[in-house]
């Protein structure tokens, strides 16, 4: 009997161990290191982004404003240093200014901390707003065919002919003074079409698979196969695509703000600031690395968390990584 | 075998079931006329070659056809016409009344969710219960099909269950709803042979608990035997031979019948020897005039080639086939001889 075997597996407890769903993807991701070192690096970022310039009533440890200005110390040269003294460097020191000041003495890191303040909600927000859409189109278009893939295939050739630079460079112009969650909202309406085609696809696959047939076979109403027994199916396409929009966002609101459309100053944003330094690379670099290197870390980091999620999501995947 | 149940009463009765496909190539004729009817506990045996049609007329019963898929005929499930209900009616027919079994329990499952979840959704699909009430009777269903640590196997996912164990899962969820009537589509075919026997015996066994008839289709007539009441033989499409199992195996009036039969390897009579029907099926696009397997059939004539048979009563007992020639069958004491080639000794 080929049950036997199990059924003796069993008895000694080998398989069968029962443990919810959510513990189980808690339990992958937390073994995935990339997806860990991500969250840890991306988890650091926010709090020292909202903690140290302080969110809106909400004070910070940083005594310095990103709006106020000030004396130009040193050429405005950082003062952080990092490597030791015994390693010939000048010490562990944070100093007055440790991203260095721009040309009229406001506070670099004061800047790029709500640089990437403001990087992150738009980024969130054009996440959340594109994934959402897109899902949800995807999966009528996917499953339904017929009008409502019509439509959505029309939209995204418009939206591939048309880049999205310069639609959102218009919705940016129309929307940009009524401040970001509004342009990123925006933002997030204008990009949804390419992942609704992603999901789209999925959606064509599963919904030739076997078991959508055997869940109609068992009288499951659309809504409920959509919804229950395909959607699932495509978390880790959604979760990957979800990071992907995000990290996209971060460059998309910096391309916009170098066209003047997005985050208007005098606040700030990563990309703002990046496009506005971009000359100094030569003479002033810092002014060009600091807020790029919040943009890469932000970007990787989020990319990693999805790899994570995306492989503790899928049952499949029993052996957890190393 | 259990007594023919013909006294009960009719559950579901298929007319003159027409089922078209329109493909680039032309029309595809994937069942031409199927009328069966099958009474309460009943086992209706469905076979015939690959591409026979078998699965098509089952997923035209159960309303799953692809869309573009052209029906005709009627399916009366208990008097009224399926074919005519509202979609929401039928879809309430579907698992609760008319349940499906697939072939290959690896993908009949959904890979992300429990099996327990399953089963509880196979419930929810039809009825407002409480999850926990769901679950209980996904519960009470594994250990119908024999499935042990059934508490704990509900929060198994399906890739750690065997093949036979899928199997036996998408048995109880076929019929966690009491369904009327089951159709099993070559519901052992993707298995292990050593398992093949338990999943039948399961099937049969948990039909009974649940006073369901079935609709069994197989390419294999060996696999009906001991269990149908009557079988159904389909070719291109269309039944060839319909009567109570015994009298299809014993005295089969159709030669295709006859070569399916000496194709089995368990007959003594076909020495041990297997011998497949030489040829293969018609393409269903442009179905040649006449007898559709008069290419391949020893008896063939003029008159084959010109006209097709219709199903014709050959025997009392609702016994019926569709040939011209099926006298000749009557006279020859071991019909699967005509497939034996001259070389060989007819024994
Ligand atoms: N969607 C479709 N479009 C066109 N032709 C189809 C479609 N579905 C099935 N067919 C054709 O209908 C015929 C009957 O198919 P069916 O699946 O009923 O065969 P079957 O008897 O179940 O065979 P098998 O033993 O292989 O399962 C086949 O020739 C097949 O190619
Ligand atoms: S009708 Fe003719 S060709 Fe067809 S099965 Fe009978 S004998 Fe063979
Ligand atoms: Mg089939």
């Amino acid at each position: 009997m080929a049950i036997s075997a199990q059924a003796a597996g069993a008895a000694q407890g080998m398989t069968v161990v029962a443990r919810t769903q959510t513990q189980l993807v808690r339990r992958r991701f937390f073994r995935h290191r990339a997806a860990l070192i991500g969250m840890l690096v991306f988890g650091g970022i926010v709090v020292l982004a909202f903690s140290s310039i302080g969110f809106g009533p909400l004070p910070g440890w940083w005594d310095k404003s990103y709006l106020a200005t000030g004396a130009v110390v040193d050429q405005g040269r950082p003062t952080l240093s990092l490597v030791p003294q015994f390693l010939g460097g000048e010490g562990l020191r944070w100093g007055e200014h440790p991203f260095g000041q721009d040309n009229i003495g406001i506070d670099y890191f004061a800047l790029t901390m709500r640089g990437t303040q403001q990087s992150i909600i738009v980024a969130f927000i054009v996440g959340f707003v594109a994934t959402t859409v897109g899902t949800l189109a995807g999966a009528f278009a996917g499953y339904f065919r017929k009008k409502v893939e019509a439509i959505l295939m029309r939209l995204t050739d418009v939206m591939i002919t048309i880049p999205v630079l310069i639609i959102a460079a218009i919705v940016g112009r129309s929307f940009g003074d009524s401040g970001i969650v509004v342009l990123a909202i925006c933002i997030g309406l204008v990009t949804w079409p390419t992942l609704g085609r992603l999901i789209r696809g999925e959606f064509l696959s599963l919904r030739e698979k076997e078991f959508v047939e055997a869940a109609r076979a068992l009288g499951t109403s659309s809504s409920r196969i959509i919804f229950r027994h395909i959607l699932p199916n495509t978390v880790g396409v959604i979760i990957v695509s979800a990071t992907l929009a995000i990290a996209n966002a971060v460059l998309l609101e910096s391309a916009l703000s170098f066209l003047g459309v997005g985050v208007q100053p005098p606040d700030v944003s990563l990309g703002q600031l990046i496009d506005t330094y971009r000359s100094a690379m030569t003479t002033r670099p810092w002014l060009f690395w600091w807020p790029g290197v919040f943009i890469i870390a932000i970007a990787l980091s989020i990319n990693f968390i999805g790899d994570g999620l995306r492989d503790a999501f899928d049952p499949r995947q029993t052996r957890v990584r190393a | 075998m259990t007594n023919h149940p013909s006294e009960t009463g009719e559950i579901l009765r298929v007319e003159d079931l027409v089922v078209e496909f329109p493909t680039e190539d032309g029309l595809v004729q994937a069942v031409r006329g199927v009328s069966y009817s099958l009474h309460e506990r009943e086992v209706l045996g469905i076979v015939g070659e690959s591409g026979s049609g078998k699965s098509v007329s089952s997923l035209a019963v159960m309303g799953l056809l692809p869309r573009g898929a052209r029906v005709r005929g009627r399916i009366l499930y208990r008097g009224d016409d399926v074919l005519k209900l509202p979609a929401r009616r039928r879809r309430g027919l579907r698992g609760r009344k008319i349940a499906m079994i697939f072939q290959d329990p690896m993908t009949a499952l959904n890979p992300v969710h429990t099996v327990g979840d399953q089963l509880a959704e196979a419930v929810l699909a039809h009825d407002l219960v409480p999850r926990k009430q769901a679950l209980a009777r996904a519960r009470e269903m594994l250990d119908l099909v024999g499935i042990p640590q059934a508490e704990q196997r509900l929060r198994s996912y399906p890739h750690e269950f065997s093949g036979g164990m899928r199997q036996r899962a998408m048995i109880a969820m076929a019929v966690i709803n009491n369904p009327d009537v089951i159709i099993a589509d070559e519901p052992t075919t993707a298995l292990d042979v050593t398992v093949q026997a338990q999943i039948l015996e399961k099937l049969l066994e948990v039909k009974d608990a649940v006073n369901a008839a079935i609709v069994l289709i197989t390419h294999d007539l060996g696999v009906v035997a001991g269990i149908a009441h009557r079988v159904l033989v389909m070719y291109a499409g269309k039944p060839v031979e319909i009567g109570v199992t015994d009298t299809i195996f014993y005295r089969p009036r159709m030669p295709y019948t006859a070569g399916l039969l000496g194709s089995m390897p368990s007959l003594e009579t076909s020495g041990g020897r297997l011998r497949p029907i030489s040829g293969a099926p018609p393409s269903l696009i442009n179905l040649p005039s006449g007898c559709p397997f008069s290419p391949r059939c020893p008896l063939a004539e003029d008159r084959c080639r010109a006209e097709e048979p219709a199903l014709g009563e050959v025997d009392e007992g609702g016994h019926y086939a569709a040939c011209h020639h099926w006298d000749q069958l009557a006279a020859v004491a071991d019909p699967t001889a005509l497939f034996r080639t001259e070389s060989e000794p007819v024994t």
